[in-house]
């Protein structure tokens, strides 16, 4: 085990820190655990603590607060709608967990949560069987519209309704895939390149030791973009549970 | 959700596995080790309804509180702003209106001023006229009475003198009452 240390894929080993066994099966609170609570606890932090102020002026702490509210809020309003306000909270959350899950990530010896399939995969799920369920809640049969676009041509619809049928439900796919594959890519090669740095020593490291600098920017950038991505599109499977008829 | 469904969607578990490979392990991704899921699942779950709440009744409130106040604060100004600005204007208004006023009142004040001015010279053009009529009458009057007292001295001196030359070169004693009768005779003829 002591050779896994090194590999670019150690990082991503689930490491029990205290063991919970319930029913056979293991609930054991781990490094992802862990980070996953440090997330939430930060992300709580960063609002109420910035937004404490409560200033008619923002200090620069509470701007990114206030900004990253009326960016979620923006988003919703833009992408759902005014009947999204009720689900801002859920998507604020969303995005804030992800975010805090993607940055987080990038502290050296810390654990990308968000770098597991499983965990993509179950909010993902989360978004699609809900926006599935409030899509049937609010329009019965009609939501079916959302498989038949409105002025196809009747001949194309045989082809057309199977492809929509097959893009919805792949939906999920893709948004956890996307998600967990940027992460777990860009902290791989990371560590690749950081192997590099110590397989080259002093004289030839630095190229390496160079490209992870630049890299880390990119990653930072990547982590922002993948929770905003993930948001947009819940917002717009919101939008499309809620307005099946495009 | 079974392991190989998994293993299909992930392009890159192929280029992970060779990694692994070319190190000489045989142990897959992490990623796809079924026993970890039950634990990162209710942390998941766990973590994200506690995240949820806290968003939801403690956080969003107190960013939305803020925000809301300022915009209230905002609108707050700007209706104030307005409300300073009509009263300005309508204090604006309420000069001009004076200043119009004034100058109305001004003008009024001099016309009057100016009316009274020449009505009281015509009065006392008037009276002037009046009392320089007055005078001049009563200076002809004298005038007339001196003028009269003048012809009735001249029938007395007349009679004198006409009883002293008679008395001077006929040597004849007039009496005055006869003399004084002639001249009033003489002159009587003479306006006629």
């Amino acid at each position: 085990m002591a050779a896994e240390g090194h590999s670019p894929l150690a990082q991503f080993e689930i490491v029990e820190l205290v063991p919970i066994r319930i029913g056979g099966l293991d609930f054991s609170f781990t490094n992802s655990s862990l980070w996953m609570a440090v997330a939430v606890v930060m992300a709580t932090l960063f609002l109420v603590a910035s937004a404490r102020p409560a200033a008619l002026v923002p200090g620069r702490w509470q701007s990114l607060a206030e900004m990253s509210y009326e960016f979620v809020a923006n988003l919703v309003r833009e992408n759902v709608g005014a009947e999204g306000r009720k689900y801002f909270p859920f998507i604020f959350s969303l995005f804030m967990f992800i975010l805090f899950c993607n940055t987080l990530g990038m502290l050296p010896y810390a654990f990308t949560p968000t770098s597991h399939i499983v965990v993509t995969l179950a909010l993902a799920l989360i978004v699609f069987i809900g926006v599935t369920v409030i899509g049937v809640a609010k329009n019965g049969l009609g939501f079916l519209r959302l498989f038949c676009p409105a002025g196809v041509p009747v001949f194309v619809m045989p082809l057309l309704i199977p492809i929509e049928i097959i893009s919805y439900f792949v939906r999920p796919v893709s948004l956890s895939v996307r998600l967990f594959l940027n992460m777990m890519v860009g902290h791989t090669m990371l560590k690749v390149f950081a192997g590099f740095v110590v397989l080259l020593g002093f004289l030839g490291g630095w190229a390496p030791l160079a490209f992870i600098v630049v890299f880390i920017g990119f990653e930072v950038f990547v982590a922002l973009l993948q929770a905003y991505i993930f948001t947009v599109l819940t917002c717009l499977y919101l939008h499309d549970a809620l307005h099946p008829a495009h | 959700m079974g392991r190989f469904f998994l293993a299909s969607l992930l392009p890159t578990a192929a280029l992970a596995g060779a990694a692994k490979a070319a190190e000489g392990e045989s142990a897959g991704l992490p990623q796809l080790d079924p026993s970890s899921y039950p634990a990162q699942l209710a942390w998941l779950a766990i973590s994200f309804i506690v995240l949820y709440f806290l968003m939801a009744r403690v956080a969003l409130p107190r960013v939305a509180k803020v925000l809301e106040a300022r915009e209230q604060h905002i609108a707050g100004d700007i209706e104030t702003a307005e409300r300073l600005k009509a009263e300005a204007d309508a204090i604006l208004a309420a000069y001009t209106k004076a200043i119009a006023d004034a100058r109305g009142a001004a003008l009024a004040a001099l016309k009057t001023a100016s009316a009274e001015q020449a009505a009281e010279t015509a009065r006392r053009d008037h009276a002037f006229v009046a009392k320089l009529a007055e005078r001049t009458a009563e200076a002809e009057r004298k005038i007339g009475a001196a003028k009269n007292a003048a012809l009735a001295d001249i029938r007395g001196v007349a009679a004198l003198s006409a009883g002293a030359i008679a008395r001077k070169l006929a040597g004849l004693e007039v009496g005055n009452d006869r003399m004084a009768a002639a001249v009033a005779g003489i002159l009587s003829t003479d306006r006629r």
